[in-house]
């Protein structure tokens, strides 16, 4: 390319910006210069989750793992894939499996399915990997307690994502996974039809705590995991526990900035 | 004489028994705290490291072990030991560095330039972008390269054997083997998950905020690298590797065979101490039946604190005031609860130290 071909691309790309349009979306000039860096994270509503500025230290990966950000980069892939999934999927007992089974001869690229699932494996492992980082680093210390109260409820909730997701694919794996991991909840002390003290839940001689009544009836909806408990768990995947996490995700990223930014010694 | 079978299969899957491999692991973590700045030299680590990838691709060879750790859905484990041991290595290295500046009077590394800032466009940004784009091509190259597994259509009627719950429980299950799921299944979990929330609370001490460091926070970095790695991650591994059938233990060169037969010698104590020691029949009623289980529960969660706030713990206890102190010591109770319960079943074949089925209260 010539330098007059150069000069004048550059003219075409500067005619871009100074358009209307243009500068309705960007606010700031080309961010080149330290006003119109600040800028350019000030006035956009994603990139103000950071601040203008951090510490240099913080910057460098053998410092930060960059391990969170992963985790919240793979919740957003695990979110496209998952809605490109559910277009293809109906969560009742006899179509489910056959649901699966055709996506791999449906779906773009054949792999989103492949996606969502690897980069769920991902993500559980990215989570404890951040936790590992902000622990080693004393990052908890005050005045960040809050904030890891936060991220241990998130880290339940990337948890319980995976586990609803286990049961989706209807196959021996995720209905006897999901068996294994629910009976749990029937020995739950009191609540649980098998757990310590459920017996004491009595009304003259009826038992209130059954099998037809205790915790582990209500997570599956019925007494075993049938499609009662595919629904319900494709509910919590799909929506419940995905707005709870986005919400706590939005409290936990607004609160690194709020808490002084990424750690680093007093 | 082959060596491979007749010496290292039979060492292999010896080392490897839990009640061997979990008393291993702690010892080595001990070992590795102890001397962590000689340990996570670059030589000296770069050389474990070797050896941990020679094992592991010399172990391929074995047809049963290349199954089971190649199986798609196992990955994620392989690839936690690999970050672990990786990640572990890289924070005690920089502890290392950071405490021997901080006994010659130095910052930590992370406090050099502490006051330097940068923008966060464009540093931070590309820095970020350049992660998203590394995770991203891993995650495609992942999903080309391993189709998601998908089993027969769910049948009600047939159960898999064994039958596990999804990875990152499979802690629990382990658990499982010691205590009863009300214990394994509900308040254990649920500890955990309070017990890291409070640990802001508990830990209060100052120093070691921002920077790697382990001679500042010796006592908090210990406990959460044994509760993690070692009664979380390794019951992972046990959970996934060396748990077959009727989740009978087998060895890493062992094939998984559903009618190995595993005699059951595991008693109560309360078997133990009426018809071994007292050589009577139990009694009918469970309050006498029981009474000595009961007394040592009561004995563990009331007494071991004071004597805890006196000895080990005398540090803790002057700094801590009553009502941290008093959870630090329930936290460190229940997490020691598990090995304690192993060690039991290991050297004395204990099964339940109180055996109340009539109200499902077993511990």
């Amino acid at each position: 390319m010539s330098d007059s071909d150069k000069a004048k691309r550059e003219g075409m790309f500067q005619k871009l910006r100074k358009t209307q349009f243009w500068r309705s979306v960007f606010r700031h000039g080309y961010p080149d210069t330290q006003r119109n860096r600040a800028l350019a994270v000030l006035s956009n509503v994603f990139l103000h989750l950071h601040p203008v500025r951090i510490r240099k230290s913080g910057l460098a990966l053998s410092f930060t793992w960059c391990m969170g950000g992963v985790t919240f980069f793979l919740f957003l892939v695990e979110t496209v894939t998952g809605i490109l999934l559910m277009f293809y999927y109906k969560p009742v007992t006899y179509e489910a499996y056959n649901n699966i089974q055709e996506m791999k001869e449906t779906l773009p690229l054949g792999m989103m399915r492949e996606m969502h699932r690897w980069g769920a494996h991902a993500m559980v492992l990215t989570v404890w990997l951040h936790m590992f980082r902000v622990f080693m680093t004393g990052s908890y210390k005050p005045p960040r307690e809050f904030n890891w109260v936060v991220g241990v409820l998130l880290l339940l909730l990337t948890l319980l994502l995976s586990f609803t997701g286990y049961l989706l694919p209807w196959d021996q794996l995720a209905i006897w996974a999901v068996t294994v991991g629910s009976n749990m909840a029937r020995a739950h002390p009191v609540i649980g039809h098998e757990g310590p003290g459920a017996s004491l839940l009595m009304l003259d001689d009826i038992p209130l705590v059954t099998v037809g009544s205790d915790a582990r009836f209500i997570l599956l909806g019925g007494r075993f995991v049938g499609e009662n408990a595919l629904l319900r768990f494709y509910v919590l995947h799909c929506v419940f526990i995905p707005v709870v996490a986005i919400t706590l995700m939005a409290v936990h990223f607004w609160r690194i900035r709020k808490d002084g930014g990424i750690s680093g010694p007093l | 004489m082959n060596i491979f079978d007749d010496f290292i299969v039979p060492l292999s899957n010896f080392l490897t028994r839990p009640e061997i491999l979990v008393p291993l692991a702690a010892l080595s973590l001990a070992l590795v705290l102890r001397f962590y700045r000689t340990v996570t030299k670059p030589k000296i680590a770069g050389g474990i490291g070797i050896a941990f990838v020679l094992l592991f691709v010399g172990s391929l060879s074995d047809a049963h072990f290349k199954e089971i750790i190649l199986k798609a859905d196992n990955l994620p484990i392989v690839l936690l030991i690999a970050s672990l041991l990786f990640f572990l290595w890289l924070c005690l290295r920089r502890a290392a560095i950071n405490d021997e500046r901080l006994e010659r009077d130095l910052p930590p590394i992370e406090a050099v330039h502490k006051r330097q800032t940068v923008l966060v466009w464009p540093d931070l940004v590309m820095s970020e972008f350049i992660c998203l784009l590394a995770v991203s091509a891993l995650l495609t190259v992942w999903s080309v390269g391993i189709p998601a597994p998908l089993e027969e259509p769910a049948s009600a009627a047939l159960t898999p054997n064994p039958s596990k719950a999804p990875w990152y429980f499979l802690g629990l299950q382990e658990m499982l083997v010691y205590y009863d799921p009300w214990l394994a299944g509900v308040v254990f979990p649920l500890t955990i998950v309070a017990g890291l929330m409070t640990i802001p609370y508990i830990d209060t001490n100052p120093r070691g905020n921002g920077y790697y460091t382990l001679k500042d926070r010796k006592f908090a970095i210990s406990v959460f690298l044994f509760g993690f790695l070692i009664f979380w991650v390794l019951l992972i591994v046990i959970g996934t590797f060396l748990r077959g059938a009727n989740w009978n233990f087998f060895g890493p060169f062992e094939v998984w065979d559903p009618h190995k037969a595993v005699p059951l010698m595991n008693i109560n104590l309360s078997e133990i101490f009426w018809v071994k020691m007292m050589n009577t029949r139990l009694p009918e009623n469970w309050l006498q039946r029981e009474f000595l289980g009961i007394l040592v529960v009561l004995a563990y969660f009331l007494i071991a604190p004071l004597l805890l706030a006196k000895t080990v713990l005398k540090e803790q206890f002057q700094k801590l005031d009553f009502v941290r102190f008093s959870i630090v010591i329930m936290l460190l109770l229940l997490m020691l609860a598990l090995p304690i319960k192993m060690l039991g079943r290991w050297m004395f074949n204990l099964k339940y130290i109180v055996y109340i089925p009539e109200f499902f209260f077993n511990i």
